[in-house]
């Protein structure tokens, strides 16, 4: 398949993973092996990674904590800061973990039931790391749009029905 | 109490307002009627608005609307098309491509003067040119040969009474692209027989597989060439009322007369935002044309599967297929599919006779919608397939 045609189909399923073989074959004028094989191709070259379901969780009516947690590390001679890294992403509760620039080194995000369970994390797992030098914890109070996706009243359609 | 006006008399109620009505009613009705697009316009448009709104941009412009905004037009079309128009005398800014039609037609006629176009057509062509007091002389395409302009019938139509062509290209209804050959023919034809040229051009940003040719482009057709184009569609701006006009200067300066003394200008904040959509706008152009594709290749693909054949469309974001599989005429096809399956289309009749045995289907809808629409369209037509 086409460079640009794979991009194509990487979009589709990214927007909505359960688009099937068939209709991505109609989308994009291609026959449906070819897209199987490229999907078959894209998975295994680690460029689809998984397919996930976005959740609510608010909506379910459960509540999970979320905080920023910014981490300063004195690096170490040759790892830099990868090694203190994989030693904060290992643990479940852990979201995601960025190395950024500016005054700190690592910005892990983490999750948990509630608060307490949050700060004892950091207090317990995170703070005490070898080369871990401080944290601050900022509390997630409310999440408007996260990965593209807007947590709100999804808008009404305000066409009318019939229009020429 | 005396009779009203003939020539507003003389144009029939609009052909869709009985499906209308039952359509609005009907919950869980899926509406494949509608004729704008399923975006809103993109958030970037909309804040430099409401800043414009915020600094105070609340007064009228200039009757031929703000300088800048015709400049920016005048160097998007230059680019795109390779057209020349001066933003000083030949383009005037509109409320919408709607007043664009009304206006060409009131600068262009004398009573009785004949207006070729396509049909099937847009449903505003005929009663523009009626209510200017001309005579609107509709010429059928043909569904087999993917509704191009027909050149032959196109000659036959002429009369010493034509005045003028009117082009829609991208169409609505057929999705139609015409080929540069036919426009080519079309304006040597316009020379030959001193005929002016509307040109509809406000798909011109939704085009699949194919290529746009600005018909102003061609050779010899500027000069007699009005060129409307809008933001309704390719931006998705059906609702700020703005659109433009390009022609020659004699030709906008009588536009312009009949625009200044009923419209003055178009809303000034809706050109703030033309101007924001022409400067930054290209990426979410380009994006929503990208969505439109990937639903046509579905929706052609699906309706032949189902028996109601269509020519893929090449631009807008229309299908228009035959029912002719189903035995139905295009209003009984229409009314059976709302009350018993709740999804709603144009019948093709109200675009001209020629669309008899057709219906519109638009694709600006969202992706889950049309599935569901052709899974309910696919039921319906397996118990009429004869
Ligand atoms: C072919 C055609 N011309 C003109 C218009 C009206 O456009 P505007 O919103 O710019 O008035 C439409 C809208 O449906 C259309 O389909």
């Amino acid at each position: 398949m086409e460079p640009e045609k794979q991009k194509a189909l990487l979009e589709i399923l990214e927007q909505d993973a359960r688009t099937t073989p068939e209709q991505v074959a109609s989308m994009l004028g291609v026959d449906i092996e070819q897209v199987q094989r490229t999907i078959q191709q894209m998975e295994s070259a680690g460029v689809i990674r998984r397919y996930k379901t976005v959740i609510d969780w608010d909506r379910f009516g459960e509540e999970r904590v979320f905080a920023f947690i910014d981490v300063k590390v004195s690096p170490a001679r040759e790892v830099g800061f990868d090694d203190v890294a994989e030693r904060i992403y290992r643990f479940p509760q852990v979201h995601a973990v960025y190395l950024v620039s500016g005054d700190h080194d690592l910005r892990v995000i983490v999750s948990g039931r509630t608060m307490k369970e949050v700060a004892a994390f950091v207090a317990e797992r995170l703070a005490p790391l070898d080369r871990v030098q401080a944290t601050y914890t900022q509390f997630v109070l409310k999440r408007y749009k996260e990965d593209g996706e807007v947590y709100a009243e999804t808008e009404p359609d305000r066409r009318l029905v019939m229009a020429p | 109490m005396k009779p009203l006006s003939q020539a507003v008399t003389s144009v029939p109620p609009s052909g869709i307002r009985r499906f209308f009505d039952v359509a609005a009613q009907l919950e869980d009705c899926i509406s494949l009627g509608v004729g704008e697009p399923d975006f809103v316009t993109p958030w970037h448009i909309r804040e430099a608005a409401i800043w414009a709104i915020e600094k105070g941009f609340t007064t009228y412009t200039s009757n031929y609307g703000l300088f800048t905004l015709r400049q920016r037009i005048a160097a998007h079309l230059k680019a795109r098309y390779g057209v020349d128009y001066s933003p000083e005398s030949e383009m005037l800014i509109t409320v919408g491509v709607s007043e664009g039609l009304d206006i060409s037609m009131r600068a262009l006629l004398n009573p009785g003067d004949e207006v070729i176009f396509f049909e099937p057509s847009y449903v505003s062509y005929a009663p523009c040119v009626l209510f200017a007091g001309g005579k609107p002389v509709p010429v059928p395409t043909d569904y087999r040969l993917g509704f191009q302009p027909d050149v032959q019938r196109l000659r036959e139509a002429i009369t010493a009474r034509t005045k003028a062509i009117l082009l829609c290209y991208p169409n609505n209804p057929t999705g139609a692209v015409a080929t540069r050959a036919v426009l080519e023919e079309i304006v040597r034809i316009a020379i030959e027989h001193d005929l002016y040229v509307i040109t509809d051009e406000i798909y011109d940003r939704l085009v699949y597989d194919a290529e746009h040719t600005c018909i102003a482009s061609l050779p010899g057709a500027a000069e007699r060439t009005i060129l409307l184009g809008g933001f309704s569609k390719s931006y998705a701006m059906t609702g700020w009322r703005i659109g433009y006009a390009c022609a020659p200067a004699q030709i906008i300066e009588m536009m312009m007369k009949v625009h200044q003394y009923t419209m003055l200008c178009a809303p000034i904040a809706a050109q703030k935002a033309a101007e924001e959509a022409l400067e930054h706008g290209e990426p979410e152009v380009e994006r929503m044309r990208r969505e439109y594709d990937r639903r046509r290749r579905l929706i052609v693909e699906r309706l032949n599967e189902i028996g109601l054949e269509c020519v893929p469309p090449q631009g807008a974001f229309y299908v228009f297929p035959s029912i002719r599989c189903t035995g139905l005429r295009s209003e009984e096809f229409t009314e059976q599919l709302l009350w018993e399956e709740r999804v709603a289309v144009v019948p093709g009749n109200v675009f001209g006779s020629s669309g008899e045995g057709h219906v519109r289907l638009s694709y600006a809808t969202s992706l889950p919608k049309i599935e569901e629409a052709l899974h309910r369209i696919e039921r319906f037509v397996s118990k009429r397939r004869r």
